[in-house]
This record gives structure tokens, sequence and C-alpha cells, in this order.
């Protein structure tokens, strides 16, 4: 689950969501998908919450491969 | 007469030359492109010419391949360059060093001329093209890492939702070797991995400044990007090769960064929407199978458990009755038939039909015995009277009267004497009974009268 991209995350709630107000689905299945729904909103809520800024360059390093560095940019408040 | 001076060839043409030469070093010259022929070493020859005249030119391999256009015949060009001449066959020819279309400006020209190629290859169907992530984690930019363009995109993305991930891939974007570069942070950016999109963007200037973006080989690093590609060149008014060929194109780069990342808040929204909507559905659908439960509940099947006995007791004896009905209206269908049948076998029966016959022979007897019976009448009261008068006419009667008859031995009757022989058997029959006899005598003639 945590593999997921957050994306895909909520393509499936979505998915999910849809199949569930649809209602076609068998109670069962209704549960189970329901559950998963759950599990995913909590998951892309905590993506949002966790999510962490970080701004990087693209560097050579001595060898010559590429790295990344933090890039420092300060934001000027308008 | 004065001596002759007499010039050599070659030393003419050298003389030619350098007059030629230092008379004309750098030149422009307009005329239409004719007899344009490239040869395998690179160089490439033609002709200018206007209405009166004609100029071979010679564009070598190092200067062809700075030429931004495609020349070709007919068209109309300034071309730059020296005048030299070609002493070995006596002709004079144009160096070209540059080279621009006339009327259209070359870069223009140039980037029509791509744009149509690349065009032709289908590189910009939308359909070659990818979908943007929708959330992207990490964004790949690549741009110049002092330019305005930088400083927007990240001003929206801060504004947006500060913690996404940015990897900047620095990048010339304008001049020599600028195309290159930003091919290169494309690739880089592309080997990086967990990208999921790049922005290649650079803020607006002239057609001049932008032109890094119309190169045909960065065009084909982003059609061969794994990663989608957003192209922020410029303003709305200016497109790049770059812009047709990206999989979105953004007016400026902060309208890229405002495209690609949606506002936290926004997301955060969607989720959490989408979190009530599915607590809403499954309860709906819980409730739904409630009723249906409650329902089903309610009915009095379960309610009464000896209801379905009831309902079964029921209708056995509906079933009881109308197998009845149904048996009796058979059984009076069958009677029926079973009537006329017998009926018709009756008829039929020997026995019966004997019956029948003794019936009709009775009656005919019957009618028979009575008409008998009236007939025997009828003839008893004939009879009657004709016996009567009969009587009279019977030789028997006359018995009655005393006499007799004699009969012969075969019963013949005697009646004359010499019928018989004294000592034949005769029988004579009397009146009443009769009598054996024998003949004792005879006469054959007696003696009474004759009648």
């Amino acid at each position: 689950m945590t593999d997921l991209k957050f994306e895909d995350c909520l393509a499936r709630l979505e998915q999910i969501v849809a199949a569930l107000e649809a209602g076609n689905l068998p109670l069962e299945d209704s549960l189970k998908v329901f559950e998963e729904g759950v599990s995913l909103a909590r998951h892309c809520a905590k993506y949002l919450d966790e999510a962490e800024r970080r701004i990087e360059l693209l560097a050579k390093d001595e060898s010559g491969a590429t790295t990344t560095k933090p890039l420092t940019w300060e934001e000027e408040e308008r | 007469m004065s001596e002759r001076a007499v010039w050599s060839v070659s030393e003419l043409s050298r003389r030619l030359a350098a007059t030629l030469e230092e008379r004309f070093p750098a030149i422009w010259v307009e005329g239409e492109v004719s007899n344009f022929k490239i040869y395998g070493s690179g160089h490439t020859y033609f002709t200018l010419k206007d209405e009166g005249a004609q100029l071979r030119c010679v564009l070598f391999r190092s200067r062809a391949a700075r030429i931004r256009f495609q020349p070709g015949d007919g068209l109309h060009v300034l071309a730059f360059g020296a005048v030299e001449v070609y002493a070995q066959r006596g002709e004079y020819q144009l160096v070209v060093e540059l080279l621009e279309p006339r009327g259209l400006g070359a870069l223009q020209l140039a980037f029509e001329q791509l744009k149509e190629r690349l065009g032709r290859e289908g590189l910009f169907e939308q359909a070659r093209k990818r979908a943007l992530p929708r959330f992207p984690r990490k964004i790949g930019i690549v741009t110049s890492p002092s330019g305005a363009a930088l400083h927007d995109m990240l001003r929206v993305i801060g504004r947006r939702f500060g913690e996404i991930h940015v990897v900047v891939a620095p990048a010339k974007v304008q001049g020599e070797g600028a195309a290159a570069e930003v091919a290169q942070g494309i690739r880089e950016l592309n080997a990086l991995g967990g990208v999921d999109v790049i922005i290649v963007g650079r803020g607006g200037g002239s057609l001049e400044d932008l032109w890094a973006f119309n190169d045909e080989m960065l065009a084909r690093t982003i059609v061969a990007s794994k990663i989608p590609v957003i192209s922020a060149v410029g303003h709305e008014v200016d497109y790049t090769i770059a812009d047709f060929v990206a999989d979105l194109r953004a007016a400026t780069p902060s309208q890229a960064a405002e495209l690609v990342v949606r506002e936290k808040q926004a997301v955060a929204d969607s989720v959490g929407e989408l979190r009530r909507r599915l607590v809403r559905a499954i309860s709906r659908r819980l409730e739904a199978q409630r009723d249906r439960l409650e329902s089903v509940r309610e009915r009095r099947v379960l309610t009464d458990p000896r209801r379905p006995l009831r309902d079964l007791a029921r209708r056995l004896d509906e079933a009881t009755a109308r197998l009845r009905r149904a048996m009796r209206a058979t059984m009076r269908h069958v009677g029926h038939r079973v009537e006329l049948a017998t009926r018709d076998l009756r008829a039929q029966n020997p026995v019966v039909r004997t019956r029948h016959d003794r019936r009709r022979l009775d009656d005919l007897a019957g009618r028979l015995d009575r008409a008998l019976v009236r007939s025997l009448d009828r003839r008893r009261h004939r009879l009657v009277g004709v016996a009567g008068r009969l009587d009279s006419l019977s030789p028997l009667a006359v018995l009655g009267r005393g006499y007799s008859l004699t009969l012969g031995a075969s019963g013949e009757i005697v009646r004359s004497a010499r019928q018989v022989a004294v000592g034949d058997e005769v029988g004579v029959m009397l009146h009443e009974g009769s009598l054996a006899a024998r003949v004792t005598a005879r006469k054959e003639h007696d003696d009474r009268p004759q009648v």
C-alpha cells in the first residue's frame, strides 16, 4: 500500500467510491472494497500531511556522476 | 610601334584574382538559387541568378552546417561572402559564408521547415502524447538556475503545495549550446528516477532568444523522454518546436507550475470528499441490506411457523378438489363415451343381434301364424264345403252304403273277375275295416243285368 503512488491511491479510491455508489457489488465485496477505500483515504491524507518540501539542483560530482544538492531559494513575500 | 605588353594567362588570372578578391572581399549578393547541389564531400554548389546574369557559388561544408534553413532551387536568397577566382577554369565564384532567405527571415523559414518536417513524422499528434500525472510527487525542471522562470515556478509551487519535491536540472536556455544543455537536462532527469513530470522552460524573448527550443535534436529528446514533458517557453504568442512536441504546452513557466501542482487544500478536500462519499455509499448499501432483511423477516413465513403448513394444507385441499372435479368430469365424459360405445357395441353384439332377430322372427312368426290361421280358417270353411260335396262323390262314401272294394295282391282295385285266379289272396275294403280273403271260385260272368 505504501509503495503505491499518491495518484494511484487516489485513482483507486475514486474507483472504489464509484463502484460502491453504483451499488452493483455483492455485499461481501462492498465491505471488502470499503475497507480498502478507508485505508486508501487514510494513506492519501497521510501523504498530504507528511509531504516534504525539497528543492534540489542536479550537479556532477568529482567522478562526473549526476547527484543532487539542495537548492537554497528564498521566497519573497509579496 | 611601341613594344607590345604580353601577359601570360596565369599572370592575368593572378592579377584579376587579386583585383577582384581585393575589391569584393565581403559582399551581400541577392538572387534566385538554381542548380543547387550538395556533393558527397558535403560542399554545396549552386548558381545565383537574376534576369540578366548568373553567379556561381560554393558553400563549403563547415559553413553549410550553420545555415539554419534548407536552401533549394527557386529560393530567393541573400548570400554573403567573398568573390574568388578559380584560375584553372577561368571562372570566378562567390564563396558563401552566410545564406539568408529573402523575404522571410532565415530563422522563421528554418522554423517553418522543421515544423513541417516533424509534423509530417507525426510528432505533434495528440494521440502520441502522454497524460500528465495529476499528483506528481517529484517535479523536474530544466531551466536556467538563475532565470526568472525558475523563480516564478518555485513561487507558484510553494504557494500551492509547498511540500513537493523539485529537482532542477540547470541548463543554458539561450545562445550557443543551449539546446544541447536543455536536452541533456531532460535525459538526466529521466535517468535520475522517480521524477513524475518535467517542465522545460524559460521566459519570453525574441525569436533569436527562443531559438534553442526550435532545435530538432531537442525536439527529438522531448519526444523520446519517458517522463511527460511540459514546455513553458516564452509568452502566449510565441510557439516553439518544443511547444509542439511537448506533451503539454504552457504559455508561461508560472502556468506550467499551476498545471502540474494542484493546490494542496483542493487535493486534501478531494480526498476528504472521496472519504465522505465512501462512507455514505457503504452506509446506504448497508441500510438497503437491512431494509431487505427487515422486509424478509416481516413476512409471515418467518413469523408463523405453522403458516407454511397451513398454506400447504390449503394447497393440498385445493389440489384435491380440483383433482376430484377433474376426475368427475373425466368420468362423466368417459361414461358418456362408454355408453355410446356400449350402445354401438350392443348393436353389434351377436347375442343382442340374435335377440333382436328372434324378436323380429317372433314377430314375423306371429304374423305368419295369424296369417296362417286366417288362411287355414278360410280354407277350412272352403274345405268343409268342399268336403261335404266331396263326401257324396267319395268312392269310400259308397262303402257306407254296403259297397266294398276288392283289392288285388298288389293293391290294385279288382274290377273284373278275370283279374284274379282261384286261390289268390285278395283284400276287401269295407265301410268299416277290411278283410283278407281267398278266391275260392270265380265266375267271369254272372247273371246280373248289364247296364
